[in-house]
């Protein structure tokens, strides 16, 4: 039946995870923010402790063997994405870029467990259950390719004498690429192209592990917003991993056997509702300082009041409130529908859509309410008005969900609308 | 547990009111809207779903349960067939739910029955007020209490149906704080006025009405001497227009999309350019985001939950919504969207109304 009673397991972990943001995100933002290439290690090591037992952000579990099947868990409702964005959107109400320096296998870890073999998978993910703390990060975007992940350049040559693929190329905006390709013991999976004349059939991923000779992080990011967070350029050059890196099938011409790239690309499914999720922290965080502040200053919200009654300002505020909340259930729904394993492309793209822009302008109306508050670098209205902008852009820009929205409603394939 | 799936009896009742909005209200829609009027029949066949008598308990001759979510889920495939028609058949809920939700004991058990029966039973509610800053909370109407009776003064607009009402519920301010009234027909003071001539909403017979010293029994006053929590009320109604606004415009945004991909331009189907897909794309999204909006307030209603914030931006936004997306399906249509051929400019004069609409429905 139509519900919106989220379960308790999940209001506890967001009540320990309020507190979270407030002691150990809030209270440094600012600091993360002005030295952007400076990692906040108090809660990355605070966090990581947590992160091991719990399986991180992709839930991955060290395989039992010989454990009984437990009856009880089958049998309980999957609220696997329910949980992670419930999650994401809390932690980034504390700090969306400090959410994003979290140790966590992150979308390189999406990707193995959609389409790794066992072996991958142990030999990929079981890093992320034990010792120090390691990121994961997923490399596709290149210099000019970005929306168009077709066009990707970076070239995986097979060497039949090694058994070993080769790579060569140049990512950017890797997210945690200098955390996971040189400053712990990570993970990347790179999107490369075993045959450039086959076009989307070409493209492949494969696994590097850091200290693969050949892979350099040459550049990370001077950023707008979510400076916490590290944004990479990785070279690969000549840089040779074994030939079981790859992740589902290299074969290019048998359709049948494109269940690797698909399998990747519908982790996106799963990943859209959790940027989603992090850009309505964002927008909250800014919506309860405005709201606070006008409260403060004897100007008081209503519900209920007709329009003429209602001054700019707290048209305004309503209209804000509305917009989250509309962003807020469309992810919702989104994931409730990942969770029961519903086809939801159409879904993710939209709750995607909706949050980036929506998000964007209630931060940017934020400040624009707020004044002299709002400009200062003395609060955060300011910053969270930066870290929300990405959102519209990274994980499908906003024009690019739109796009994939459309083609869905319409029942179109790419080549009928572009 | 979050959820967005519908029970099995909700999906059942779904279908069949969609089976009847595609099949049979649809057919009609724009001779009713060009005649003014809509046939006894078609009220009737909507009259047999039992959206009335569905929600109220067997003790009073119904048999179901108040659910308001549920009420959404069928207001928005009646207005996705043909708003006026839907407003005409959902008219007796606006006496029959606030007895319901407010009522004495009394009350409940004289005036509920007759929502349960066979034949359609004419009620309807006053509250609107012509005035372009009205304010529900703040009605111009009175009510004043005269030893044994309420003597109600005031001019009402947009009251569905009142000609050919049995009942009425006039919505007045009782020492500032808005009471509901029920008011029977031919009672002396309560003077309906002409047949009202709106944008939209054409088939459905919308009257002014003045209460010149307009008298009732203390007894009719809703919830007694107590009287009803307004505000609570206001809220079912709110819900129930975004369910509506909903269905109005999820007519507009399919029929858009249909038409843009069978329209030509430059060789080939305008909905393969970017300009009309995004306005598609968005409308889907906006009336997806209102209607889940709609669903989490009436969830909150029927747990017997505070929830005027809810039902308040569930309205405001599907107001906008509406206009936004019927505007929008005009634009997709271009030149064929501003005729009378096809039901787009129709359901524009429909959607904008929404922001006027306040106590026109109630779920």
């Amino acid at each position: 039946m139509i519900d919106f009673e989220a379960p308790n397991v999940i209001k506890r972990n967001v009540e320990m995870l309020k507190m979270t943001a407030e002691n150990m995100m809030r209270p440094v933002a600012r600091q993360y923010d002005e030295n952007e290439h400076e990692k906040p290690w108090d809660y990355i090591n605070m966090v990581w402790e947590f992160q091991k037992m719990s399986g991180g952000f992709g839930g991955y579990r060290k395989p039992k063997k010989d454990k009984p099947k437990d009856e009880k868990k089958e049998k309980r409702p999957p609220i696997g994405y329910m949980m992670l964005v419930h999650v994401i959107e809390m932690m980034s109400w504390g700090d969306a870029g400090i959410y994003l320096c979290t140790p966590d296998p992150g979308l390189a870890g999406t990707a193995v467990q959609a389409v790794g073999t066992p072996e991958q998978k142990e030999r990929f993910l079981t890093r992320f259950t034990e010792g120090e703390p390691k990121w994961g990060a997923m490399a596709i975007t290149e210099a000019d390719a970005g929306s168009d992940t077709a066009a990707i350049k970076c070239r995986a040559t097979l060497d039949p004498e090694t058994n070993e693929w080769v790579l060569n190329g140049e990512k950017i905006f890797v997210t945690s690429g200098l955390m996971a390709a040189q400053e712990s013991d990570g993970i990347l999976v790179v999107w490369a192209t075993v045959d450039p004349s086959a076009g989307r059939a070409g493209i492949k991923s494969f696994v590097v592990e850091r200290g693969t000779p050949g892979m350099t992080v040459t550049k990370v990011e001077d950023k707008l917003g979510i400076r916490a967070s590290d944004t990479a350029t990785i070279v690969f050059e000549d840089c040779r991993i074994p030939y079981e890196n790859i992740l589902g099938s290299p074969e290019v011409h048998d359709p049948t056997k494109t269940k690797g790239f698909k399998g990747v690309m519908q982790t996106f499914d799963a990943s859209r509702p959790a940027v989603a999720a992090s850009a309505i922290g964002v927008g909250r965080a800014a919506l309860e300082f405005v709201k606070a502040e006008l409260e403060k200053n004897g100007v008081e919200i209503p519900y209920g009041r007709p329009r003429h009654k209602l001054t700019a300002v707290q048209h305004d505020v309503l209209a804000m409130e509305a917009q989250l909340k509309a962003a807020w259930l469309l992810t919702l729904r989104a994931v409730w529908m990942a969770d029961i394993k519903m086809h939801n492309p159409a879904q993710a793209s939209m709750c995607k859509a909706k949050a980036g822009e929506a998000v964007t302008w209630i931060t940017q109306k934020a400040v624009e309410l707020m004044g002299p508050l709002g400009y200062s670098r003395k609060l955060l209205l300011e910053k969270w008005m930066r870290d929300a902008k990405i959102n519209d852009i990274f994980e499908g820009t906003g024009q690019i969900n739109k796009l994939i929205v459309a083609r869905r409603i319409l029942d179109f394939r790419s080549a009928q609308l572009r | 547990m979050i959820s967005f799936d519908m029970t099995e009896e909700q999906k059942m009742i779904v279908e069949a009111v969609s089976k009847f909005a595609l099949e049979e209200m649809r057919e009609v829609a724009r001779e009713c809207d060009e005649a003014g009027e809509i046939p006894k029949e078609l009220i009737d066949t909507a009259w047999e779903f039992e959206l009335v008598a569905s929600h109220i308990p067997e003790e009073y001759d119904g048999f179901g349960e108040h659910s308001a979510l549920t009420g959404l889920l069928t207001a928005e495939e009646l207005a996705y067939g043909d708003l006026s028609i839907a407003m005409h058949a959902l008219a007796p809920g606006l006496v029959a739910f606030p007895i319901l939700e407010a009522g004495t004991e009394e009350q409940k058990a004289k005036y509920l029955p007759l929502f349960c029966d066979v034949a359609f039973k004419p009620a309807t509610a006053a509250l609107i007020e012509p005035r372009y800053d009205f304010d529900p909370n703040e009605l111009t109407t009175t009510a004043a209490l005269d030893g044994d009776e309420f003597a109600l003064n005031g001019e009402k607009c947009y009251v569905p149906l009142a000609a050919n009402a049995d009942l009425l519920l006039v919505w007045a301010a009782e020492n500032g704080a808005t009471q509901g009234f029920i008011v029977p027909r031919g009672v002396p003071g309560l003077e309906i006025g002409g047949r009202e001539k709106n944008m939209g909403i054409k088939a459905l017979a919308t009257y002014e009405l003045r209460l010149n010293d307009c008298r009732v029994p203390k007894a009719n006053k809703l919830g007694g001497e107590a009287g009803c929590d307004f505000s609570r009320i206001l809220n079912h109604s709110r819900v129930a227009l975004a369910a509506l606004a909903v269905g109005v415009a999820r007519g507009a945004y399919e029929y858009a999309r249909e038409y843009a991909k069978e329209r030509h331009a430059f060789g080939e189907p305008i909905a393969s350019r970017q300009a009309i897909a995004f306005m598609l794309a968005e409308m889907a999204i906006e009336v997806d985001a209102a209607r889940l909006m709609a669903w989490e307030a009436a969830w909150k209603l029927d747990r017997g939950q505070e929830a005027t914030k809810e039902c308040y931006l569930a309205k405001t936004y599907a107001d906008d919504m509406a206009l936004t997306v019927t505007d929008r399906a005009v634009q997709v249509l271009g030149g064929h969207g501003y005729i009378r051929d096809h039901p787009v400019e129709m359901w524009l004069r429909n959607g904008r109304g929404f922001a006027t609409f306040d106590g026109m429905a109630m779920v």
